[in-house]
């Protein structure tokens, strides 16, 4: 047993107890301890939290309790889930310090399945951004090439998988925030249709958009994750009462014989790597062989996805973080006692809030103004309608989407972080995904020729067919796994220290 | 020369619009599980919903809804298939989220109305309050400014923050504009009010006490030369806690803009603060540069869509509307019109309503409740209710009319079931307190008082009835009270010839 083992392998090893959940988390803390000064992808651990966790499920199975099929595995937690007790920055200064009085459902769901929760990872500042530049506590560094980003907002978690510091991670995704990540570290991430997991506790960016999903090496982890925070909770009036679909089963049936699979002709072209477009096509004619039925789609109203993400996204970002006020909870600066409390809030927030949330704040701000809403919001609105009928449509015709994850492959640190717009376009083929919510996959799919760097293939299906994700996704991740040889994580090079 | 309410009235037409915010009585708050006890420790009913942490999301009050929709239909309002909350975003540091949940442009109630009657000159009138909409909110937390002089934040040491009420749900009744009222507004005010708060209690979905602000009244009110049938600006009046005082607040505001209009002043829109104790207004924050909430749809909240089953359920609940049960007991108890008003004012209507269900006379249950039993009440600053049950008044009220009792012994026995000493039957058991009904007992006392007041007897021979009174009162002196007054009375004229 190895940490560069699965979490099913990880989990059958402890089921036969030939490793202690206590050993598997002293590994993984082992392995972060050796690497993370180079990845950065914790901002915390809770280490007494996670082995007291890990204790009390071995004890359990020496009682022979009957336990949940990922008990035992360690996980990494994006810092944007509140963990009673446990500190949560949001990748944030406004929040330092702060430790919640609650569990988000999602994590009281991963300590009920006795998953090990051995830390909470980086991001972008409140999950804005797509590089984990936006980061208060520092970047977040690719395993693949520690000169480059590992996606955002939630490179912490992706990097943390590949860096084999955890088998499992939680992420979230608003516009590809769990997706892009995954794709340029050669993992596995999906984003839930909407309400398929619980927001509660899932500190918000955009609300009708967020989404909290399953991040993982394997299609199989990443399903088993699913099944373990999935499901109705009556503490999210926007949470699906609905059976979570087998997720597992699917990603064990490997089997896509006459699926109807649709190309969106949108999500290529201008603007995409050329490598990136290979590697997809590449993995297109694996499906055709496994008796796939390709089929090509328009999606028009995709072209307009992206502008209008950027007027919802801000819009309710900037009511979302209103709260932080420096009133109740987080930093409070310049309360000397001679100033009122808009000013200390106003200083608070200059330095609280990094330079990408002040943007969108603003930029949500103006959006949402008496005189501009109809023009900005409510257009947008107009067009997020669009754009799922635009989804309905093409699932009349398939079964499920599948386009490149992200037009290239991971660039520089600094590379892109003078220029949003540039920034902004690596979510151009996830954020239709958010706006319709629907399902949205991405696992690896190759390494591009030019820069020998990973390529994300992504899935998208009908709202609550999150199943059909996993069909496919654990089909073609077999077919890839024999046409290489071993794991594509295995051609990433070797961090120092590594264990 | 500054104007007084009638030249007031005579040079200008008043155009009210009234806003009503009520508390509902929900064991939960509008959003979360928290209980909505009023007078707890601060901060102690608050979990991670209504503090607005980071995380928390808000589920809407399924019984809440339900009180809305009861409030739209006794208002005969429309019910909206599809309602929804939006965010009004503005920041106050007791508004945990720097938002307020709110309906918005789609409330779940509009178009009804609410006829209210006032006495006017020419007799009873009925005005027609039309009702714009009804909407569900929640409430903000509560501030105490500490230090300063002026109780407010600005020049305030420090301030206090109780976040219990924060999420309490609120329901806003806003009228459409009330024309016409003439010199009547301030009692069409206070009537319509009245009414509101008599059929919200009828609902029993609120506690409807002003003074604790479970009900709250804005009042609108601008002024336009008479006969000009010109809109005038508005000044909205926050906070008028009581039924006097929204009276009090449209008569002053009429009195205050028709002065300014007089002198060529113009009037501000803006808010102003009703002040308890002088009954002015001090003006608030202008409106002149309106506030921009950025309202946009709850993204948290789904829609609130309540099926056609569910309303016609809550309509067949509905209570007997309150100014028709007010007429129909009316009728049948033959009380006046005063004596009613005093009954709904005192709150008392129900207890004496179920006192005559015991079959106490409905003029005797009145006045014990009203008179004798609120004094005692008052006096200990309790509810008379909490003193002495409806069935021991009614015991006692039976017994007076058989003749058991005086009304003299009653108040004892009244008081004797309040200090705790068992039902009406047993203190007159213990206390010993019966009529002297026996004639000879009385013929024996009559005579002895004849014979104390030989004057006055001769007086009453002659003729002189009043001058009984002395021989009456001598009569009940001796019997210790315990004798009917009227049967001493009969008894005595006879024996002296009249
Ligand atoms: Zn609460």
């Amino acid at each position: 047993m190895s940490i560069r083992n699965s979490a099913a392998e990880m989990a059958e090893a402890l089921a036969k107890k030939e490793i202690s959940a206590v050993e598997l988390a002293n590994q993984h803390y082992a392995q972060i301890e050796a690497v993370d000064k180079d990845v950065h992808a914790f901002l915390h651990l809770d280490k007494a939290g996670a082995l007291a966790q890990a204790e009390s499920i071995d004890k359990k199975r020496a009682a022979g309790e009957k336990l949940s099929p990922l008990a035992g595995v360690p996980l990494a937690l994006k810092d944007v889930l509140v963990q009673k007790g446990v500190p949560t920055t949001c990748g944030s200064k406004m929040l330092e310090g702060w430790r919640p009085p609650y569990d988000a459902t999602v994590v009281a769901k991963l300590k009920d399945a006795g998953i090990v929760i051995l830390g909470k990872t980086n991001m972008d500042e409140f999950a804005m951004g797509s590089s984990t530049e936006n980061s208060a506590y520092g970047p977040t560094h690719n395993p693949w090439d520690l000169t480059r980003i590992p996606g955002g907002s939630g490179g912490g978690s992706a990097a943390a998988l590949a860096a084999f510091e955890a088998p499992l991670a939680i992420g979230t995704d608003t516009g590809g925030s769990i997706r892009q990540p995954a794709a340029v570290t050669a993992t596995v991430g999906v984003k839930p249709t909407y309400g398929g997991v619980s927001r509660y506790g899932l500190v918000a960016f955009s609300s009708s958009l967020d989404q909290a999903g399953p991040c993982a090496r394997t299609v199989l982890d990443t399903a088993m994750l699913h099944q373990s925070i999935a499901g109705f909770d009556p503490k999210d009036s926007t949470s699906i009462n609905h059976a979570v679909p087998d997720v597992v089963a699917a990603a064990k049936k490997k089997d896509v014989k006459g699926l109807k699979i649709g190309i969106v002709k949108q999500l290529s072209g201008a603007g995409y790597q050329k490598g990136v477009e290979n590697k997809f096509n590449d993995a297109v004619a694996e499906l055709v062989k496994l008796g796939a039925e390709i089929v090509e789609v328009s999606c028009p109203n995709f072209e307009y996805a992206l502008a209008a993400y950027y007027l919802i996204a801000p819009s309710e970002c900037s009511s979302n973080l209103a709260r932080f006020d420096s009133m109740r909870f987080g930093i409070r600066i310049g309360d000397d006692g001679s100033k009122g409390a808009e000013e200390v809030m106003n200083l608070t927030r200059q330095v609280g809030f990094g330079r990408e949330v002040k943007r969108r704040i603003i930029l949500g701000t103006y959006a949402l103004s008496s005189g501009y809403y109809d023009a900005y919001y409510g257009s947008a609105q107009k067009v997020r309608t669009l754009i799922k009928r635009d989804f309905d449509a093409a699932f009349e015709k398939c079964d499920v989407l599948v386009s490149p994850t992200a037009p290239t492959t991971a660039f520089k640190i600094g590379e892109k972080s003078e220029d949003p717009l540039a920034m902004y376009l690596n979510d151009i083929a996830t954020i239709p995904v958010n706006l319709a919510g629907v399902g949205g996959m991405s696992l690896p799919c190759g390494l591009a020729d030019e820069d020998n760097l990973p390529v994300g293939f992504q899935i998208m299906s009908p709202a609550m067919k999150d199943d059909r994700m996993y069909l496919v996704g654990g089909a073609l991740e077999a077919a890839l796994l024999s046409k290489w040889g071993k794991p594509i994580l295995d051609f990433a090079p070797r961090l120092a220290g590594s264990k | 020369m500054s104007l007084n309410y009638d030249q007031a009235i005579e040079k200008y037409e008043p155009t009210l619009g009234l806003e009503v915010h009520v508390e509902l009585n929900t064991k939960s708050k509008m959003f979360c599980g928290c209980a909505t006890e009023f007078g707890a420790e601060p901060n102690t009913q608050t979990c991670p919903v209504c503090l607005g942490l980071p995380g928390a999301l808000p589920v809407v009050n399924k019984t809440a809804i339900e009180s809305s929709i009861l409030i739209g239909l006794a208002l005969n309002c429309s019910i909206a298939p599809f309602s929804r909350f939006a965010r009004k975003n503005y920041f106050y540091p007791d508004m945990p989220k720097n938002f307020q949940t709110s309906q918005y442009d789609e409330p779940i109630c509009i178009n009804g109305f609410l006829d209210v009657e006032i006495e006017s000159d020419e007799g009873n009138k009925v005005f027609r309050i039309e009702i714009e909409r009804v909407h569900m909110e929640e409430d903000t937390g509560k501030s105490l400014h500490v230090g300063g002089s002026t109780g407010r934040i600005h020049g305030a040491e420090y301030s206090l923050l109780d976040y219990n009420r924060a999420g309490i749900p609120l329901v806003e009744i806003v009228t459409k504009i009330v024309p016409n009222t003439g010199k009547y507004a301030p009692q069409v005010a206070r009537a319509y009010v009245a009414a509101l708060r008599d059929i919200l209690r009828g609902l029993k979905v609120s506690d409807v006490k002003m003074e604790q602000g479970s009900l709250r009244c804005d009042v609108n009110l601008s002024l336009a030369p008479s006969g000009s049938g010109e809109l005038g600006t508005r000044s909205e009046t926050k906070n008028v806690n009581s039924l006097r005082s929204v009276e009090t607040a449209v008569s002053g505001e009429i009195v205050r803009q028709a002065n300014r209009l007089q002198s060529g002043e113009k009037i501000v829109q803006e808010t102003r603060h009703f002040l308890e104790e002088s009954g002015e207004t001090r003006p608030g924050r202008s409106k002149e540069k309106a506030e921009d909430y950025r309202y946009f749809p709850e993204p948290d909240l789904v829609p609130v869509v309540p099926d056609n089953k569910w309303i016609d359920e809550l309509r067949k609940t509905l209570p007997e509307k309150p100014a028709d049960r007010r007429k129909r007991l009316q009728s049948e108890w033959s009380v006046p019109e005063k004596e009613m008003t005093a009954m709904v004012n005192a709150e008392l209507l129900d207890t004496v309503e179920e006192t005559v269900k015991l079959g106490a006379d409905p003029t005797k249950a009145r006045s014990w409740w009203l008179g004798e039993i609120s004094r005692i009440a008052n006096e200990r600053d309790v509810v008379a209710t909490e003193l002495i049950s409806v069935t021991a008044v009614a015991q006692i009220i039976n017994l007076i009319n058989q003749g058991e009792l005086t009304d003299k012994l009653a108040r004892q026995v009244v008081d004797g079931v309040i200090a705790g000493e068992g039902t009406p039957a047993e203190v007159i058991s213990k206390r010993g307190l019966k009529v002297v009904s026996d004639d000879g007992a009385l013929m024996k006392a009559i005579e002895d008082a004849i014979a104390a007041q030989p004057d006055t007897a001769e007086r009453v021979r002659g003729g002189n009835i009043p001058a009984a009174g002395a021989l009456i009162g001598a009569v009940m002196k001796a019997t210790g009270g315990q004798a009917d007054a009227a049967k001493v009375r009969e008894l005595l004229l006879k024996h002296l010839g009249q």
